[in-house]
């Protein structure tokens, strides 16, 4: 998905993909359907083998016994599912509680991937317009400038931000040597230290679809608003923002799905105590030994993903109707 | 336009944040690079410059390890998905749509939009299904879970080629009897390099990016580049690991860069 965003705004001219296919090729494609299916085969193999098969046999797992060292018993259970929600009293079973734990891990990714989406609009925003309103040709090196963080690796742009905010990195030795602070300020192993990181890593995921819609829009609506005697102010809520919003909600989802499956940023910066759902999965496969467990909360996990993605379709879908409407 | 001195396109204090903004995605960036070059193990003080942390990360032997599997990985990995994602991608365009195209679409697109977490604990709990039925423990596991995360990476840009191409060179070997295949491979394949190319790129940085399927995927003793840092970053960091990655960072960089050039390059 963020490829083929990026795929659309590295070429605005991108060609339909409907061009070629002339009637004259019609007559013959009946007979070459198979020989499509042929060529498709290998990949198709691949990617069911060891990408979305796989996800089935989570969802079984998810309703079996965990055995004592890992790994399944086949027997039905609804347990792990029970728990990923619940809590029973170890000496009475009877005494079934919300499992304030987990509840705390689902509330903490979701404030954080929202908070993080926020930040990154805020940022993300102004610097998308900075970009699409720069002249034709220097446009290009500042998209770049966006797009090297965007592909270089994500576990060393997260050490990156550790090297910045841990107790010896370079924030806290800066502001002792210039001695504003006696002892480093704890940064790491936080929420914010998360919430630091994961802004940094997905910004360019905001700034990408606002700029190709920023690109898009027609500037002399703009010039119109300002000849009808708006401030800069009502330009911007009452032209700029319903122009752009479609690039805003797919820069928000782009985003917020990452943020909601992150794994490696909260394991670095937030350490052993601030987990989020990604952590805790893992527990589960590790030290928790609970496979069932686990295989439900990556459920619920992929069920909250799949959640805001058709979220963005249907409010994406709903907002189109509506441009033609008016 | 210029001459006026009210501009239409300038919002107060949207500069500064952008600006803002830059600075602060490369700062980290660019100290995690200047820092690989301290003669001291503290960030506090700058002893001068020296390679002696790249030294050390040369000399280390587990560091030599990890990097050549993490290559290995992504040349074979990225490899078998840009041949079997080119396949799949003359399939697709350029034709007249058919039946179940988009179930391919949504199998083909599928590794984007699962998390990388839920994707990896789904290859743990199948190949270990499978480990335990057969007993093989080899890389075959890694190279299937890359390989399939990098044909989406790699379908992507081989498809926009295809779709940019000209088809009127076709055509015309068409008409001079050119049979199926010799037009494909005289003409549709020369014209498709570029597109083919830049797939293989992209695949080969996913490949060395990704992090989380491997941790879960990995048997032990095949740690990659990158499965290796994640642990190493929870002990005390020294430079040796700004040393390794901003040599990583140069390679990404760079393949990266090479992945544009190619596919910017005209039909």
């Amino acid at each position: 998905m963020a490829m083929q965003d990026l795929s659309s705004t590295a070429r605005p001219d991108g060609a339909a993909p409907d061009t070629p296919a002339s009637a004259v090729e019609d007559s013959a494609t009946a007979e070459r359907h198979g020989w499509k299916w042929l060529l498709c085969a290998p990949a198709l193999t691949i990617l069911v083998l060891a990408a979305s098969g796989p996800l089935l046999i989570v969802l079984v797992y998810s309703f079996l016994t965990p055995a004592s060292f890992g790994g399944v018993i086949w027997e039905f259970s609804t347990e792990a599912w029970f728990r990923v929600f619940f809590s029973r009293d170890i000496f009475d079973p009877e005494d079934v509680r919300l499992n304030h734990a987990h509840l705390a891990i689902f509330w903490r990714s979701i404030s954080l991937a929202l908070q993080t989406t926020v930040i990154c609009a805020i940022l993300g925003f102004p610097t998308a317009w900075f970009i699409a309103t720069r002249p034709q040709h220097t446009r290009a090196f500042w998209l770049f400038l966006i797009t090297i963080p965007f592909w270089t690796n994500l576990l060393i742009r997260t050490f990156a931000i550790q090297e910045v905010i841990r107790n010896q990195g370079l924030i806290n030795t800066t502001l002792i040597r210039l001695g504003v602070i006696d002892s480093p300020i704890q940064m790491m192993f936080t929420d914010f230290a998360i919430l630091v990181g994961m802004a940094y890593v997905f910004l360019p995921l905001m700034v990408l679809p606002l700029y190709a819609a920023m690109d898009k829009l027609d500037i002399r609506l703009v010039e119109a608003g300002y000849d009808l005697y708006a401030s800069r102010w009502q330009v911007l809520r009452r032209i700029i923002l319903p122009l752009v919003k479609p690039g805003f909600i797919a820069g928000s989802i782009l985003v917020f799905i990452p943020s909601i499956g992150a794994f490696v940023t909260p394991r670095v910066l937030g350490g052993g105590r601030n987990l989020m759902l990604g952590n805790l999965i893992e527990l589960q496969f590790g030290q928790g030994r609970n496979w069932p467990l686990g295989a439900a909360l990556a459920i619920t996990m992929l069920v909250l993903v799949v959640g805001a993605l058709i979220f963005y379709i249907r409010y994406v879908g709903r907002e189109d109707d509506g441009g033609r409407r008016t | 336009m210029s001459a006026r001195s009210f501009s239409i396109t300038r919002l107060p204090g949207f500069g500064l944040i952008a600006l803002a903004t830059f600075v602060m995605l490369y700062v980290p960036i660019v100290t995690l690079v200047v820092f690989s070059f301290n003669e001291n193990a503290s960030m506090a003080n700058w002893g001068g410059f020296s390679l002696r942390w790249y030294e050390a990360a040369f000399n280390n032997r587990q560091v030599r390890e990890v990097s050549i599997r993490s290559l290995w990985l992504a040349v074979v990995a990225s490899g078998i998905a840009t041949v079997v994602a080119t396949m799949a991608a003359l399939a697709t365009t350029r034709t007249s749509r058919f039946k179940g195209q988009t179930m391919i679409y949504a199998l083909i697109n599928q590794p984007l939009m699962v998390p990388e977490v839920v994707t990896g604990v789904a290859l743990l709990i199948f190949f270990a299904a499978i480990r335990v039925q057969t007993g093989y423990g080899g890389m075959g596991y890694l190279v299937a879970a890359h390989t399939a995360f990098c044909i989406p990476f790699a379908y992507l840009p081989i498809k926009a080629r295809l779709e940019t191409m000209d088809l009127t060179l076709e055509r015309a070997a068409a008409d001079l009897y050119a049979s199926h295949w010799q037009a494909f491979r005289y003409v549709t394949l020369p014209l498709l390099v570029p597109g083919i190319m830049a797939g293989f790129m992209l695949g080969f940085v996913i490949s060395l990016d990704t992090v989380v399927i491997t941790e879960f995927v990995k048997a032990a003793g095949q740690d990659t580049l990158p499965t290796y840092m994640l642990g190493q970053l929870r002990r005390q960091v020294t430079p040796e690991m700004n040393a390794i990655a901003t040599l990583f960072l140069a390679l990404s960089v760079f393949a990266v860069t090479v992945f544009f050039l190619l596919s910017r390059k005209r039909a």
